[in-house]
């Protein structure tokens, strides 16, 4: 635990500002792709980029990981996708993996709940980990990549100061610690954060609702025995009117958030001597514990309207913003860049139309609304807004102490699991009789055990055809793509995921390990129309 | 519309009604402000049917339009 003692993480610069050739350039350097920021989804964004052959710069103003801990909950989606990435597995090894979680009203525990993930996944439901080690072990990657030549940098201390969009290019100026200078990139994705500069700059909205209410937020180094598990208080006598949370993270660090109300002075509040004192109250006078990190946040939950801008592509908190009940921001960031990078490839490679970039913000809107209702709800149920509502919040409560069929209705925030596409442009009519409704069109593949391993990572990176008990050419080359095949034996998690009531069937799966469309059986002009639609020419 | 039942169903109805009095009797208005809440909690998951809670919710509502 050299967390105490030396340097903290967040405070050692994991990628220093360097000079770059492009800054004595005589004019200003075209790049294929910039990123703005090295947030967890600027990395995720460029590590798949790069993976792709890309060519993408990472501009940051900052030269080190998030500051404090923000995120600590990550779901099974964002780590599959981490996994694709190429850096999923470090994620769980050090994180901390839970199923249990107990529910306190007032003085009394109501219920406990064991999330009992469905088995059969290579990943668990969800990791604590601090989104320090999470950049890390983004930036680590990218070291990776970059040992074995790929296309990918970082540069730190790079703030972006103004983006124009020609229409043919966009331009930037950039500041650094030895002046500024310009470059220019055939896209920009901007992933700079709820703040987002860029989304300023380029003078575009950022909509929705601010929840009047601040929540403490706090990290500390204890070597308390707490359990495992989440727990939630409602209105405890330790932060009365309120509602408090105590999470596990690794390295014996716990995350407590405090609800403290809207009229508070947050200077104050922040002070260690008015912080020390309630996390007494709560975790007992005699547990020994050390600040690592404190924090004091007020919730919105809003989204821009249209994440794509001509070249400029909003991802991540730039483009949408939640409260954190249910552990959606950076979860459904990581959506965002995985439906993006291929999408953008296609269209760079001319494979496929650039209005294919349009249905990236359909869907990933479709998915922030999405969030924002999740989050919304939750706030709604732990801040009541009016008499009523904290009548018919505690009515459910007080009936979940003894009642099973009240406990669904607590909502302390809905843990993020990832969004069907239901409705894309992308998507091909199911036509799949009997085909288990939680793979139609447009759901992300469900994972199920194969052979020694497991099915997703045998999915993703291009357009694969999966075929169940049915008959298909081992490789087919249409509309500038190579798709090859993968045949599944029908184990009960492949019959329960994909089957349903069929007895065969064949899912074109998209690069973002998304269904565009299932048939019974192989038909080569089906599925060459579906491939037509789920790249946009359609 | 769902067959949300809006005619008299309720046998013994003077019994029912002196059931509900009793179980307010002596009750503060917060404490039967909250009875309430758990009532209608219990009722419906009891009755379950998403289409015959939003009617019952628009019943109750006495809004003009939904008025039978
Ligand atoms: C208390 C709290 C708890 C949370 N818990 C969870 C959770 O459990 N699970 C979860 O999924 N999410 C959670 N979140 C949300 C999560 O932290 C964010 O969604 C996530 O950090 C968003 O990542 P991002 O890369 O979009 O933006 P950021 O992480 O904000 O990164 C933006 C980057 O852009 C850089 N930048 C900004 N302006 C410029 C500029 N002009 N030039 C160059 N660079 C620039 C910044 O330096 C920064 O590095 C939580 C958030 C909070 C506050």
């Amino acid at each position: 635990m050299n967390q105490i003692s030396d340097k903290k993480i967040f405070e050692v610069p994991l990628y220093s500002y360097e000079r770059s050739p492009d800054q004595d350039a005589d004019a200003p350097v075209r790049r294929k792709v910039v990123v703005i920021g090295a947030g967890p989804i600027g990395l995720g964004a460029a590590i798949d980029l790069a993976q792709q052959g890309v060519e993408v710069v990472v501009l940051d103003d900052n030269d080190k990981v998030s500051f404090g801990s923000r995120a600590i909950c990550f779901a099974k989606r964002p780590l599959e996708i981490l996994d694709r990435l190429g850096c999923g597995h470090e994620m769980v090894a050090k994180g901390v993996e839970w199923q249990l979680g107990k529910v306190f009203f007032d003085e009394r525990q109501v219920y406990e709940f064991n999330l009992l993930p469905e088995k059969g996944h290579e990943f668990p439901a969800f990791i604590n980990l601090q989104q320090y080690y999470f950049e890390e072990y983004m930036v680590n990657r990218v070291r990776a990549m970059q040992a074995q030549g790929a296309p990918i940098e970082i540069r730190g201390r790079n703030k972006v100061l103004r983006v124009t969009d020609t229409g043919d290019h966009v331009s930037l100026l950039i500041d650094t610690p030895e002046g500024e200078y310009k470059l220019e990139a055939d896209w920009l994705i901007a992933c700079d954060g709820a703040g987002s500069p860029t989304r300023a700059m380029m003078g575009l909205d950022f909509v929705g609702r601010v929840f009047e209410d601040n929540f403490l937020i706090a990290d500390v180094i204890m070597e308390a025995d707490f359990p495992t598990e989440r727990w939630f208080w409602f209105d405890p006598p330790f932060n009365r009117g309120q509602s408090a949370l105590l999470h596990k993270q690794p390295d014996g660090v716990w995350r407590i958030d405090l609800q403290l109300g809207w009229d508070i002075d947050k200077e104050e509040e922040k002070k260690p001597e008015n912080v020390i004192p309630r996390l007494k109250a709560m975790l007992g006078e005699d547990v020994k514990f050390e600040l690592e990190w404190v924090s004091i946040y007020t919730f919105q939950c809003r989204r821009m309207e249209k994440f794509r801008h001509g070249r400029v592509i909003f991802a991540g908190d730039s483009a949408h913003q939640v409260s954190p009940f249910g552990a959606r921001g950076a979860n459904s960031g990581l959506q965002d860049t995985d439906n993006l990078g291929w999408k953008l490839k296609l269209v760079m490679d001319g494979i496929a139309p650039d209005s294919l970039l349009d249905s990236y913000d359909v869907e990933r809107v479709h998915g922030a609304d999405e969030n924002i209702l999740n989050s919304s709800r939750s706030t709604d149920f732990i801040t009541p807004k009016s008499e009523m509502s904290r009548v018919l919040r505690d009515a459910v409560l007080d009936l979940s102490e003894h009642y099973a069929f009240a406990r669904p209705l607590v909502n302390s925030g809905r843990l993020s699991v990832p969004c069907t596409y239901d409705g894309s442009p992308l998507n091909t009519p199911d036509a799949l009789p009997g085909g288990p409704a939680r793979s139609r069109p447009g759901s992300p593949c469900a994972d199920a055990p194969m052979g020694d391993g497991y099915l997703l990572p045998h999915l993703g990176d291009r357009f694969t055809l999966l075929t169940i008990g049915a008959e298909a050419p081992d490789s087919l080359e249409a509309e500038g793509l190579s798709i090859q095949r993968l045949a599944l034996d029908a184990t009960p998690e492949v019959r329960e995921r994909y089957l349903g009531d069929a007895a065969s069937a064949v899912y074109l799966i998209r690069p973002d390990q998304h269904v565009a469309a299932r048939w019974p059986a192989y038909d080569a002009v089906a599925v060459e129309t579906a491939l037509k639609r789920a790249i946009g020419k359609e | 519309m769902s067959n949300l039942i809006l005619t008299p169903n309720i046998p013994g109805a003077d019994d029912f009604y002196a059931e509900l009095l009793a179980t307010h009797e002596g009750l503060s208005k917060a404490e039967s402000d909250a009875l309430n809440a758990r009532l209608v909690l219990v009722l419906a998951n009891h009755i379950g049917d998403r289409a015959v809670l939003s009617d019952a919710l628009k019943a109750a509502a006495l809004s003009k339009e939904d008025a039978a």
